[in-house]
């Protein structure tokens, strides 16, 4: 039984300067790039599949079995993506990793390139992240100056380039082939599949696109061993993630565990809930994964534990929101957002999203009737798992699990003429004492 | 007014840095915005040329992603994040109380030209809310009176330090580092903000670890002989019952199928 927490991408983000090479090599850096490049490629991949690492942007696909679609048959270069556009609401975990270790994503980048038989990888980090650009920036260059970067990295006869690329603020771009068009130069907006991109991806060639923790995991596998990873998590959630606490807890933060704990431990382990209130609803892995209440507290965080409490683990973005929050105002702003992140491509949720926000703006008001909840429930209906890509999909989510749970709130909003609660007993700077 | 020999070789110079040259586009859009203040009509001229594509070409991206602005914006962007998380913790109010004191609104410059307010969607710090950006760098954890000092700092002159980052530099010096052109500041500013490191803290102090990362255990676990872990994924059939998401099955049934 693994401990409670078990840090292994956070575990050097406290040293001195953690962001130099000189700190992650001091560490024993890169030398797992070293075993990697005295293995087979195939092997690196049979590895990674062994160790049952699945997908840490949200949806949780094997990753080694996605390296394994790779046609290698395929004449065509290969490229590998990093998907660094973290942008789910409630999701900050690859933010901080990029800013204080860096180096453990370029050396994931290295070893995943080799593994698929790339010869140049981008990252591609979302614009509004100055400084994590920075650090990446230079990551690069001392990993280029150091020899893990550029012709025959260590000796190895494998060459890769790896282009920092930053993005200009688009949600959509964090889904893989929408990204892709950033990156070819395009609007943001997703490509219908098949292909897949593991066949025509960039350039129509045969991409990987991976998020930043995936990567940034692929050295630690590599250097313990498949049976160190899967000797944490649980039967088919494997491994160490990180969970990511916000909202009104005693500490908000990032906590790395292995997968399957709950979110009660986390929540003690964050010092409870702010003082003399309880906890409402929360999202397990950001806005597009359905809200789950208190009765869920000792549901296990993994793929298939929030999955049979009827949400998704997703990037593990826990938004805790406690007693003093109007539901209806927080479903409302969530809609906002995919209404103004809606690429436009797909009708329904073009237009879906904006009438969405339409009728919840109304609720919220105390405007409409009652009829309206079954009016939303009936546009998520219209909507969900009818566009190009999920985007759609995680709109509906807040608003059909918030109806689900608390229906009666949205009633007392008609009946109470408006929002019967005050936002600013919500806020962190409420004075003490204050109620909802 | 045309652009600069310097910016036109420069963007130039980024086409260059991809396999195929359009990949340039987003960090040229950058360029041009550091260069000429925003996006210029006379900057997606150049873009377009470089990349022998159409300046209508150009501009469908421009005006797609959000951080393309075709009217000036100020030395120093301030977005406050007003997303649901930062929303309900204090952004809403800290917004209000910044249009308030500036006198602007959404995505509108002040007269003096100094800062450009705008509320920002999510920004990857939930931990440290309610969030406020200046130019793109972190100021964690604020409330409204001290993002209201924040912006008179801006205004004054008075150097501005990120929470977690360098001190502020104005937003078209930012503009030029999106652009890939780096400005030796990766070196300033911590690791980590407090938040990041707060379960690694817990950890430290109950003596927490992943299996066989204890420094203090002469050796470590050996785990090199254990057997197959129960739940393996062995096929593309396993991984579609255990994808997270209806989506995932139907694309890999997909693929298969095709």
């Amino acid at each position: 039984m693994a401990d409670t927490l078990t840090p292994v991408l956070t575990d050097n983000w406290a040293d001195d300067r953690a962001w130099t090479l000189a700190a992650y090599e001091a560490r024993g850096g890169y030398s797992a790039l070293d075993k990697a490049l005295g293995m087979d490629p195939a092997a690196v991949i049979e590895e990674v599949k062994e160790s049952g690492l699945r997908g840490r942007g949200g949806a949780g696909f094997p990753t080694g079995m996605k390296w394994g679609f790779i046609p290698q048959d395929n004449p065509k270069p290969k490229y590998l993506v990093v998907n660094a556009d973290e942008s789910e609401p409630g999701t900050c975990k690859d933010i901080p990793l990029m800013m204080a270790s860096p180096h453990t994503l370029v050396e994931g980048v290295i070893i995943s390139s080799y593994a698929i038989r790339a010869n140049t990888a981008f990252i591609y980090i979302r614009g509004e992240v100055l400084h994590v650009v920075r650090r990446v920036q230079r990551a690069v260059q001392e990993a280029y100056l150091a020899g893990h970067l550029g012709k025959n990295i260590h000796g190895s006869g494998f060459d890769l380039d790896v282009i920092v690329h930053a993005g200009a603020g688009a949600y959509i771009c964090g889904e893989e082939t929408a990204l892709l068009e950033g990156l070819e130069g395009r609007r943001g907006q997703p490509r219908l599949r098949p292909p897949f991109p593991a066949v025509a991806g960039l350039y129509s060639s045969p991409t990987v696109i991976n998020n930043v923790e995936s990567i940034a995991s692929v050295p630690s596998i590599i250097e313990h061993g498949h049976a160190w990873f899967t000797s944490m998590g649980t039967e088919k959630s494997k491994g160490y993630g990180i969970f990511s606490l916000s909202g009104h807890v005693q500490k908000p933060g990032q906590y790395e565990a292995p997968l399957g704990i709950t979110l009660r431990t986390l929540i003690d382990l964050a010092g409870g809930m702010r003082e003399g209130h309880e906890l409402k609803f929360w999202t397990p892995g950001g806005s597009s994964t359905p809200i789950l209440t208190a009765e869920h507290l000792d549901v296990p965080l993994d793929f298939e534990g929030v999955g049979a409490a009827g949400s998704m683990l997703g990037t593990r973005a826990l938004q805790i929101f406690d007693d003093t929050t109007c539901v209806v105002r927080a479903v409302l702003r969530w809609t906002e957002f995919y209404k103004h992140e809606s690429c436009g491509k797909c009708t329904p949720c073009r237009e879906g999203t904006w009438w969405l926000v339409q009728v919840l703006a109304g609720l919220e008001k105390g405007a409409g009737a009652e009829s309206d909840l079954d009016l939303l429930l009936d546009q998520c209906d219209n909507i969900m798992g009818r566009s190009f890509c999920a985007l759609a999909d995680g709109a509906v989510s807040p608003i059909s699990s918030s109806i689900k749970y608390f229906r009666d709130e949205y009633v007392a909003h008609l009946t109470h003429g408006g929002c019967p609660f005050d936002h600013a007993a919500s806020t962190v700077f409420a004075p003490a004492g204050a109620t909802a | 007014m045309t652009l600069s020999q310097q910016t036109y070789g420069e963007l130039k110079e980024i086409a260059a840095r991809y396999p195929e040259a359009r990949s340039g586009l987003l960090p040229m859009l950058h360029l041009v915005q550091s260069s000429e203040g925003r996006v210029t009509p006379e900057g997606i001229e150049a873009c377009a040329e470089i990349l022998g594509i159409s300046a209508a070409d150009v501009s469908g991206v421009a005006t797609f992603y959000t951080m393309y602005k075709r009217r000036p914006v100020g030395d120093y962007h301030v977005g406050v994040c007003t997303n649901t998380l930062c929303a309900v913790m204090g952004g809403d109010l800290i917004f209000e109380r910044l249009k308030y004191h500036l006198g602007v609104g959404n995505d509108e410059t002040t007269d003096d030209g100094k800062i450009t307010l705008e509320h920002v969607e999510c920004n990857a710090a939930c931990d440290y809310a309610p969030v406020m950006m200046v130019n793109w760098e972190f100021m964690d954890n604020m409330d409204p009176d001290s993002a209201v000092r924040v912006v008179e700092d801006l205004r004054a002159g008075t150097e501005v330090r990120s929470t977690r980052g360098p001190r502020v530099v104005t937003w078209r010096e930012a503009e030029r580092v999106l652009a890939g052109f780096p400005d030796d500041l990766a070196d300033e500013g911590p690791a980590a903000g407090p938040a990041s490191l707060v379960g690694l803290g817990i950890a430290r102090e109950r003596g927490w670890t992943a299996p066989g990362l204890d420094t203090s255990s002469p050796s470590g676990s050996d785990y090199s002989t254990t057997e197959n872990p129960a739940g393996r994924i062995e096929t593309k059939e396993d991984a579609v019952a255990e994808a997270d998401t209806s989506r995932a099955e139907t694309e890999t049934i997909q693929e298969e199928g095709k």
